[in-house]
């Protein structure tokens, strides 16, 4: 080191430096864009409460407990009515919460300063809620204007991406009417399960109540037989829902917030085709305390079966009447093979009638036997007759063989194998029933003429098309031709024969109330030359069978639908009813149904009301 | 009456051994000591005769509370091992677990890791060279590094969203990419840091009343701290070139040239603190060097819901160069959702715990907090 006189005067060269201390808070740390913490920074939370969805995520990766879900304003479908609540007494202001939020609502701010406007030794009341506010707090939208750590989609810890399910090539798939799904593998069914963050918005959601998170869990966990036992609680026949639902809980599902859903409907799917027979009977088989009392069902479809199976449990005598020659009602009749193969269906109904319940087939009521002979017979009777009948336009040419509904078409292709088709056939309807017929009719075709002429037309526009998303899609893989926004305006024909059918252009389907009242531009029309036409506009109910003195003492709602009780519970007491004939069509709505009236009969029989 | 002092009496009491032989607690509450730890010492005069380690007063059981969370719920705990240098344990914590899991990470990834570990290394060693010269007296060390850590904790901040506990690593890789602009500011900062260097020689390392007090103060030889277990730049100071970045490399170390700065192998206080400046010049340049080569890609695997993630049946055991040398964690996974065990392997424990019996008697209590600084010793390496 020099040795200098002046050495002893070195600190004097920093007397005209700008300190680097700050006198806060009369000015702030000005390192960054903006005086103040950096642009993400951990500091106080905030939340978008029109965003959260109350999930609860937030709560379950608090590494230190800081978190609680509290009664919030966000209420409604898919979200349940609660918001997180921190302990900043607890919070170490990791920001784990708002790496996993599924919604994104969740995110911290750049302030951090918590303070009391008053000193702890001078505690009151006031003072005391001062210091409860400062300390816990359900964040909203405060703090939100001066943002600090955020998560996008990229940053997220979660798994956004759904394991992609496979299926037949397009060009197998129309060739024959094997299953287009193939299911999970084990690895696939673990990865997929993994993504469950058991938030429970699905069970809110879903008509039955299927407990769906812990089925998840126990599939993840590898334990196939308790994933079918929880479902068995809520749902008799879950190798078909796995199949065809309309998974009413994936559109909830948080994990659709920010991604993909998680496949709950594959998931179930896996669960029940992969548990072994033998392991499937003991988690059927259960100690059932026989009863002398005696219900009748009518109608073998979900619904019918669902009770069956409840009512078997709690000990009745239970005698399903089947009017076809096949159980499963619209699942056997209505659902083509590609998508529900016999044998899923018949393994559901199969462990139902192992606890004990008959099935009656091919015997019709109101034919082989009437609704009051089953009332002297029976102590109880459920009725799920579904929707059988077609909703015809209404246009002269319906009479000729080769305009027909598309519902009686697949009941016929169903149970004999069976059906007339033609080298160009149209279709009018945009629901899943038509994307059905449409789907049949192509496979026919192929296998028949050797290529695929289906039109298929709409009212809808695509974007409000009733039908799933990936049956348009795959409908339109297979060849069928889709021309959404046109209603039918004339058949045309040359004696016993179609020749042709002509749309106009649909400029509305429903008014400002939502109400169904289509308007069509009568200029704008187009024009095939079809061979067959196919009606697929609606189903309609059958309750002729009913005898007419007891039809009249029914009481029905204003849209003819039979009038019940949150138990299924009509205006005689001794019957019920349920399914689509109350709810409209719907697998799992009519499971719950029937789940329902099991209870609401139970209670009847104990003498409840 | 006035009393005569009596000088006979009096030169006899400069004469150590005819004080009383006292226990001194050199505790927590003791300006030079380094956090909630303790040297019991048996003292006579000002000179120390016996010595006993008296850790537990911050034992935070955070071996046994890592069981009991979800691997990644330990990410904000495992940080606060080690408050000055919290970075290294987030990588040796993650990089046991890709070991398990038998993963590659980005190379991104690898890159960012390794400059957050450099720049955590100047932050140590800021803190550490102002430490010194606060137990000397110099608080002017101390206050003005400690202005110089400060534009770190500002890029810390700005990078992780948090100045001290950064929970920023996680296995698969870093939480977050770098955000724009960065890179130019970090460049801009370590230019600023090493023009103060020459500063810091003219306050403390050329410093004739530091370099009288720190010479011979805890001397050790290669074998001696070979056999202590002594590791990072306390080993190094004795001429013993050890490094993990170069012996065990992990993270980005594997495509950089690592300098091993030599400060003559004394092996006393002021050869570590000599190491100590030196390896602070070359991490300036390493850091550099990383931006350098710092290349694009993704800056983390994603390894799913982190609620149910599961690190395969396994163990392993993963070593980072912390500024006090190896930081080591020991993970045992037994297949679930939480580690089975974690075991924490802290740098300064062998010094802090056992050389203290070899080095502190003979030793003046005025310089037991001078040893301390210049082991570096921190009492969370042990308590933990």
């Amino acid at each position: 080191m020099k040795k200098s006189l002046f050495s002893p005067l070195a600190t004097w060269k920093n007397f005209a430096k700008v300190p680097v201390t700050i006198q806060y808070p009369k000015e702030d740390l000005d390192v960054f864009d903006k005086p103040g913490a950096s642009p993400s920074y951990r500091g106080l939370h905030t939340n978008d409460l029109a965003k959260c969805v109350g999930c609860g995520t937030c709560e379950d990766i608090c590494p230190t407990n800081a978190i609680r879900m509290v009664p919030g304003p966000n209420e409604g479908p898919g979200k349940k009515g609660v918001i997180p609540e921190i302990d900043y007494g607890r919070c170490c202001f990791c920001g784990f919460c708002v790496d996993v939020c599924t919604s994104g609502s969740l995110s911290m701010s750049r302030d951090y300063i918590q303070t009391a406007a008053h000193p702890l030794d001078k505690i009151g009341e006031a003072e005391l809620r001062e210091i409860k506010r400062v300390f816990t707090v359900a964040p909203n939208g405060e703090h939100g204007e001066n943002p600090g750590h955020s998560t996008d989609d990229e940053e997220s810890w979660l798994d956004l991406e759904r394991i992609e399910m496979e299926e037949i090539p397009t060009s197998e798939r129309v060739e024959s009417f094997m299953e287009v799904v193939r299911g999970f593998s084990r690895e696939q069914a673990h990865k997929e399960a993994s993504r469950c963050v058991e938030c429970e918005l699905c069970v809110d959601t879903c008509p039955a109540h299927m407990e769906i998170p812990k089925y998840i869990k126990a599939i993840w966990q590898d334990d196939l037989k308790q994933a079918v036992e929880i479902m068995y609680h809520t749902n008799p026949l879950p190798g078909i829902c796995g199949r065809v639902c309309t998974h009413k809980c994936e559109t909830v599902c948080s994990m659709s917030l920010r991604g993909e859903p998680v496949a709950i409907r594959w998931l179930k799917r896996y669960a029940v085709d992969n548990l072994p027979e033998e392991e499937y009977r003991k988690v059927i088989a259960q100690e059932i305390v026989r009863k002398e009392q005696k219900v009748a069902v009518v109608g073998s479809g979900p619904s019918g079966l669902a009770a069956a199976y409840y009512l078997s449990l709690a000990g009745y005598q239970v005698t399903i009447f089947e009017a076809l020659s096949k159980a499963g009602g619209m699942m056997r009749v209505g659902v083509p093979k590609y998508r529900l193969p016999d044998s899923a269906i018949s393994r559901d109904i199969d462990h139902i009638v192992s606890l004990g319940a008959e099935i009656r087939l091919n015997t019709r009521v109101g034919r082989d036997v009437s609704l009051g002979e089953l009332h002297e017979q029976f102590d109880a009777v459920y009725i799920s007759t579904g929707l059988h009948l077609g909703r015809p336009l209404g246009f002269d040419a319906e009479k000729l063989s080769h305009v027909r509904q598309s519902i009686d078409l697949l009941r016929e292709f169903r149970l004999t194998g069976e059906m007339p088709t033609a080298e160009r056939v149209a279709i009018i309807g945009g629901g899943n029933v038509a994307m059905d017929i449409a789907r049949t009719m192509a496979r026919l075709q192929k296998s028949r003429y050797g290529k695929v002429h289906v039109v298929l037309a709409s009212l809808e526009t695509r974007d409000i098309m009733p039908a799933d998303e990936e049956e348009i899609i795959e409908s339109g893989e297979e060849g069928v031709e889709i021309h959404p926004g046109w209603g039918p305006a004339d058949i045309q024909t040359d004696g016993d024969r179609v020749t042709g059918i002509e749309f106009k252009r649909c400029i509305q389907v429903f008014d400002e109330e939502k109400r169904f009242s289509p308007r069509f531009d009568e200029d704008d029309r187009i024009k095939f030359e079809v061979d067959m036409v196919v009606e697929s506009v609606g189903q309609a109910s059958d309750m002729s069978y009913i005898d007419k003195e007891l039809i009249e003492k029914i009481e029905m709602t204003p849209r003819r639908q039979v009038k019940v009780s949150d138990e299924g519970q009509t205006s005689l007491p001794w019957l019920f009813a349920g399914g689509d004939i109350v709810h409209g069509p719907d697998a799992i709505t009519a499971i719950a149904d029937g789940h329902a009236a099991a209870r609401g009969i139970e209670a009847y029989l104990n003498g409840g009301h | 009456m006035t009393t005569t002092l009596d000088f006979a009496e009096l030169t006899e009491l400069t004469r150590t051994d005819k004080y009383v032989q006292y226990e001194l607690f050199f505790g927590p509450n003791f300006p030079g000591m380094h956090g909630n730890f303790g040297y019991i010492l048996d003292v006579a005069g000002s000179t120390i005769t016996g010595v006993r380690a008296n850790p537990g007063l911050l034992h935070r059981g955070f071996e046994k509370l890592m069981e009991q969370k979800l691997w990644l719920q330990n990410l904000s705990l495992i940080p606060r091992i080690c408050v000055v240098d919290p970075d290294p344990n987030e990588v040796a914590y993650c990089t046991a677990i890709e070991r398990i899991m038998g993963l590659e990470i980005p190379e991104r990834a690898k890159y960012i890791r390794t400059i957050t570990l450099e720049m955590s290394r100047l932050a140590s060693y800021l803190m550490g060279m102002g430490a010194l010269g606060a137990m000397m007296g110099l608080y002017t060390a101390m206050y003005r590094m400690i202005s110089d850590r400060d534009t770190l904790l500002d890029l810390f901040e700005w990078l992780t969203g948090a100045r001290i506990y950064h929970i920023y690593n996680m296995p698969g890789g870093v939480r977050r990419d770098i955000p724009e602009g960065w890179t130019e500011r970090l460049l801009q900062t370590l230019d600023a840091l090493e023009s103060n260097i020459p500063e810091w020689d003219r306050l403390v390392f050329e410093n004739p009343i530091v370099i009288k007090r720190l010479t011979g103060i805890g001397p050790l030889s290669a074998d001696e701290a070979v056999g202590m277990g002594i590791v990072g730049p306390n080993l190094r100071a004795t001429g013993f070139k050890a490094d993990v970045r170069i012996d065990d490399p992990y993270a980005a170390y594997p495509y950089l040239e690592i300098e091993r700065p030599d400060a003559g192998g004394g092996g006393d206080a002021l050869a570590r603190a000599v190491q100590i400046r030196l390896e602070y010049e070359a991490t300036i340049r390493l850091i550099r060097q990383a931006v350098r080569q710092l290349p694009g890609g993704d800056y983390r695997l994603k390894l799913g819901n982190p609620l149910r993630m599961i690190v395969p049946k396994g163990d392993a055991y993963a070593r980072v160069e912390s500024s006090k040398g190896e930081f080591g964690y020991y993970v045992v996974s037994d297949g679930g959702v939480k580690p089975y065990r974690v075991s924490v392997r802290g740098p300064s424990l062998p010094a802090g715990l056992y050389l203290c019996n070899k080095h502190l008697p003979g030793m003046l209590i005025d310089d037991v907090a001078i040893w301390m600084a210049s082991l570096a010793v921190c009492p969370p390496d042990f308590d933990k």
